[in-house]
C-alpha cells in the first residue's frame, strides 16, 4: 500500500491536549515537517514556553527544554551559546513573547542570536481561558476585555515583525497565516527557511505564524478560520519583513 | 602556583574557570563587578563563553539553558539581582539542574544600599523562589575560600544535581587577601546522560519542572526531599574554634565570622572563656553539631549584618537548651569587633535577659 | 600586627598604596587584607583602604580604630586623625594639608610628599614617599618587599618606573 501520509518523525505518539480545531497542531507538525525534511532531528534542542503551547516538550520526538514564561529565548541562547552545533529553536505565543518575553526576544534579536524562534500569534490567552493578549485586536473581546479592546483604556495591539525589522540584528523575519492550505504551506516553507537560515549561521529568524483559538474566541472552527484571515490578517500584513539572504541574491 | 593577591570577587572568578566553567551570563551591579569583568577578560580565552544579559532575569534562563545542555554555568549578582533571579532559580532547582549562583550581598531590602550585608540569609537558604526546594549554601569567610568553595560548589553541584549559592557579601568580594590554586587542577568531569546534548541514538532528554499531575507530582517531591536528606547527611561543613569549654559560643558566618574571631581573641584577652562557630554550609545547616554543643549554663551569640535571621537556625538548632542573644548591625555597617566583645561581656555577667 | 588606614582623594594613588603594602606583608609570608571604600565616592571624592598585616589569621578586614593611619589630604585628615588608636601613628600629607595633630597620644609625621614628587619629577610618586615614611617608622616591612611588589604588580612595560618609585621610597623614609 502506498503511504500518501504520516506523522513527521519529529513527532511523538502523545496525543495533543490541544481544542478540537486548535492550529497549534498544525503549526507543530510545520516544525517538525521542516526538522526532518532538513535531516536534524537529532541535533535539534527545542525550548517549549508557557501557554498553550507548554506541552510541545511532549510532541516533539527532540531533545527539549521548558522554560520559564517569556524566558524561552534566554533559555535558547544559554543553550546555543554552549552547544553551537546544535539546531535550538523556541515556540512560543503571543502573550509568552509579546507581553512577559518582550525583553528576551527584543535583545535576542538584537543579538543576532542564532536561532529559531516560532512565534505563534492567536491573539488571545488560550490557556488561563481567554485573556487579552499583547495582540488581542482593537474592539476584540475577551475576558479582560469583555466590552472589546480600546485604544484608550489597553494601547494598541503589538506587531513583533514589524518591532524586531527596526533592529539590526534579526536575520530572516516572516509572518505567516494557517487560515487556509495554501497559507500552510507557505507557511512550512517559512519555518523550514528559519531552520536553514540558523544553519547557514545567518543569525537570528522568527517566524509569526497567525493562529486561532476557536473555543476562546467563542466561534466554530471554520468560523474562527475566516475570522482570522477578515480581522488578523489585514491589521497583521503576511509577508518577509528580513531575509538578509535575499539581499545576497540567493 | 605562588600565591597572589587577589580580590575575592576575582578569586571566585578564577576559580570557576580553572573548574571548567563553560558559560558566563551575568548583568551589572555593585558589589559584584568584577566577577562579570573578569569572566569577559579570561572566559572566552580560556574555552568559554561570556554574555552579558539584558537583565538577572535572563541570566539565570540563560543558566538554565546551558545547565540543561549539560555543561558547568554560573551567574553572579549582588541581592537586589538575586532577587529578580528567584523565579528561575526555581526552575533550575525543581529541573534538578546544576549551576552556581554567586550573591556577592549588599545591604537591602529596595534598592537598600551598596554596603556588605547579611540580609539574604533567609533568601538563600529557605528557598528564595516559589515553592519547596532548597539551594546548596556556601559561605566563605575570607578570599581563598571564595576560590575553594567555587570549586567546591561545582562538583557539589554536579554530585547532587542541584544549584549551588556562593552566599559573600561586599567586603569579601572587594578585599583582597593571598590566595593559591592548585597546580595542574583538573576539572571533574560528570556523566549528565539527562542533559539535551541532541537525541542521538536514543530517546529525547527533556528538562522540565511541569508536571500537573498531583500524585506524579507528589512523587517527584518526594524524591527531591529524599535528595535533601541526603545532602544534609552528607554535605553539613562548619568550623569551631575553642568551643570545648566557652561559655559563650559567638556563632557567625562569612565577614560575620571574622568579626567575632577578633571579638573572641579580645574577650580571651580578658580571660573570657569564648569560643567560635562558624557554619561554612549554611544550607545544609551544621544543626546537630550545634545541638551537641548546646547544655544548660553555655550560651549563644549569633553576629550577623541583617536583622537576625541565622538566629533563627541557630535557635531551631540548640532547641532551647541554651540562651541565644544577637550582636548586630544594619544598613551596610559593619559590626567591630568592640561591639560584639561589649555584648559578649553583658551576656557573661548577666546583664541581658 | 598593624590595622592601618590609607586615605585621601581618588587618584592619589590611595588604594595602589595600600596594596603595596599589604602585596609586601604577602611577600614577607604575613597574614594580610587589603579592602577598600568602594562605591559612589570612589569618583573623584574621597577615598580609603584598610589594611591588617597580621602573624595569624585575620578577623575584621574592616579597620576602625588604626594603629597607624597615613591621610594625603585634609578631609581624610580631619576623618581619621582623631580615629587613630593610642600609641598609634600618624603620617600625613603636609603638602596639602595645613594643619596639625593636637594629639600628644599618637606619633605624628608631616612629609611634604607632593613637593619631593614634584623634586623627583613626577606628581604620581606622592604616595610612594609616604610609604617610605611609613616603612621607617614602623619596621613593618622591608623595601626589598616593596621592591618585589612593585615588580609583580607592575606590568612588564612599566618597569622602568621601579628606580623612580624607589627614589620616593627613600626620599620618604628620610622623614622621622
Amino acid at each position: 500500500m502506498k503511504t500518501v501520509f504520516q506523522k513527521p518523525e519529529a513527532m511523538t505518539d502523545v496525543p495533543m491536549h490541544y481544542c478540537p480545531g486548535c492550529t497549534h497542531g498544525i503549526i507543530h507538525r510545520l516544525v517538525a515537517e521542516a526538522i526532518d525534511s532538513l535531516g536534524i532531528r537529532e541535533q535539534t534542542i527545542g525550548v517549549a514556553s508557557v501557554g498553550c503551547s507548554v506541552f510541545a516538550y511532549d510532541y516533539f520526538n527532540c531533545d527539549m527544554q521548558q522554560a520559564a514564561h517569556g524566558r524561552a529565548p534566554a533559555v535558547a541562547t544559554g543553550i546555543k551559546r554552549v552547544r553551537p552545533e546544535a539546531m535550538v529553536f523556541t515556540y512560543q505565543g503571543d502573550g509568552d513573547l509579546a507581553s512577559i518575553g518582550m525583553a528576551e526576544i527584543v535583545h535576542a534579536a538584537a543579538r543576532g542570536e542564532n536561532i529559531t524562534v516560532v512565534f505563534v500569534n492567536n491573539a488571545i490567552y488560550g490557556m488561563t481561558s481567554g485573556q487579552m493578549a499583547p495582540t488581542s485586536l482593537l474592539g476584540q473581546k475577551t475576558a479582560t476585555s469583555p466590552r472589546g479592546r480600546t485604544v484608550e483604556e489597553m494601547g494598541y495591539p503589538i506587531k513583533m515583525c514589524e518591532l524586531l525589522a527596526t533592529l539590526d540584528g534579526p536575520a530572516y523575519l516572516s509572518r505567516v497565516s494557517t487560515h487556509d492550505s495554501r497559507h500552510v504551506l507557505q507557511a512550512g516553507k517559512a519555518i523550514k527557511k528559519a531552520f536553514e537560515m540558523q544553519q547557514q549561521k545567518k543569525g537570528f529568524a522568527m517566524v509569526e505564524v497567525l493562529s486561532t483559538c476557536s473555543v476562546n474566541w467563542g466561534m466554530t472552527p471554520a468560523n474562527a478560520l475566516k475570522w482570522m484571515a477578515e480581522n488578523m490578517v489585514p491589521y497583521y500584513p503576511l509577508g518577509v519583513y528580513r531575509d538578509v539572504t535575499a539581499k545576497e541574491g540567493n | 602556583m605562588a600565591k597572589t593577591l587577589m580580590k575575592g570577587n576575582e578569586a571566585l572568578s578564577e576559580a570557576a574557570i580553572r573548574a571548567g566553567l563553560k558559560a558566563f551570563y551575568g548583568y551589572p551591579i555593585t558589589p559584584q563587578n568584577e566577577v562579570p569583568a573578569y569572566m569577559a577578560e579570561h572566559l572566552p580565552l580560556r574555552g568559554g563563553v561570556y554574555l552579558q544579559a539584558e537583565s538577572e532575569v535572563s541570566a539565570i534562563n540563560m543558566v538554565y539553558g546551558a545547565a540543561g545542555a549539560g555543561v558547568r554555568v554560573m551567574t553572579s549578582s549582588s541581592s537586589p539581582g538575586i532577587s529578580l533571579k528567584q523565579e528561575g532559580i526555581s526552575y533550575i532547582a525543581a529541573a534538578q539542574l546544576p549551576c552556581v549562583i554567586v550573591n556577592v550581598v549588599r545591604n537591602g531590602p529596595g534598592l537598600g544600599g551598596i554596603q556588605p550585608a547579611q540580609g539574604d540569609y533567609f533568601q538563600a537558604v529557605k528557598g528564595g523562589g516559589h515553592g519547596d526546594y532548597h539551594m546548596i549554601v556556601l559561605a566563605p569567610g575570607n578570599v581563598q575560600e571564595m576560590a575553594d568553595l567555587t570549586t567546591l560548589g561545582f562538583d557539589l553541584a554536579d554530585k547532587w544535581r542541584n544549584p549551588v549559592m556562593i552566599l559573600g557579601d561586599g567586603i569579601l568580594g572587594q578585599m583582597m587577601e593571598p590566595v593559591e590554586f592548585a597546580e595542574n587542577q583538573e576539572p571533574v568531569n560528570v556523566e549528565k546522560p539527562w542533559a539535551t546534548t541532541g537525541a542521538v541514538d536514543r530517546e529525547p532528554n527533556i528538562v522540565n519542572s511541569l508536571d500537573i499531575i498531583p500524585e506524579k507530582a507528589e512523587k517527584n517531591m518526594q524524591a527531591l526531599l529524599a535528595k535533601y536528606e541526603k545532602i544534609k547527611e552528607e554535605e553539613v561543613r562548619w568550623q569551631e574554634d575553642g568551643t570545648e569549654d566557652a561559655d559563650v559560643i559567638l556563632v557567625g558566618y562569612g565577614t560575620s565570622a571574622r568579626v567575632a574571631r577578633s571579638a573572641m581573641e579580645l574577650a580571651r584577652k580578658e580571660g573570657l572563656k569564648v569560643g567560635l562557630f562558624r557554619p561554612i554550609t549554611l544550607w545544609p545547616f551544621p544543626e546537630q553539631r550545634l545541638r551537641e554543643l548546646a547544655k544548660p549554663g553555655r550560651k549563644f551569640l549569633a553576629v550577623e549584618m541583617s536583622a537576625g535571621q541565622m538566629i533563627e537556625d541557630v535557635r531551631l538548632a540548640v532547641n532551647g537548651v541554651s540562651p541565644v542573644y544577637l550582636s548586630n548591625r544594619l544598613g551596610g555597617m559593619v559590626p567591630t569587633p568592640e561591639d560584639v566583645l561589649t555584648k559578649t561581656r553583658d551576656i557573661v555577667q548577666g546583664r541581658v535577659n | 600586627m598593624a590595622d592601618i588606614i590609607i586615605a585621601g582623594f581618588g587618584g592619589q594613588g590611595v588604594l595602589v598604596l595600600g596594596q603595596m603594602i599589604t602585596y609586601s606583608g604577602m611577600i614577607e609570608d604575613k597574614a594580610v587584607s587589603w579592602f577598600p571604600s568602594y562605591g559612589p565616592e570612589q569618583r573623584g571624592g574621597t577615598c580609603n583602604c584598610s589594611v591588617v598585616i597580621a602573624d595569624e589569621e585575620i578577623g575584621s578586614p574592616l579597620v576602625t580604630v588604626p594603629t597607624a593611619a597615613i591621610v594625603m589630604n585634609a578631609p581624610s585628615f580631619d576623618r581619621f586623625e582623631p580615629k587613630v588608636g593610642k600609641g598609634g601613628l600618624l603620617i600625613y600629607n603636609s603638602s596639602l594639608i595645613n594643619k596639625k595633630s593636637e594629639r600628644d597620644d599618637i606619633r605624628a609625621i608631616a612629609v611634604p610628599a607632593n613637593e619631593i614628587a614634584d623634586e623627583l619629577g613626577s606628581a604620581r610618586v606622592a604616595n610612594m614617599v609616604l610609604l617610605g615614611t611609613f616603612i621607617e617608622a614602623t619596621n613593618l616591612i622591608k623595601p626589598e618587599s616593596v621592591e618585589k611588589a612593585l615588580r609583580a604588580v607592575l606590568s612588564e612595560r612599566h618597569h622602568n618606573l621601579i628606580p623612580l618609585n624607589m627614589q620616593a621610597l627613600e626620599r620618604g623614609r628620610a622623614y622621622q
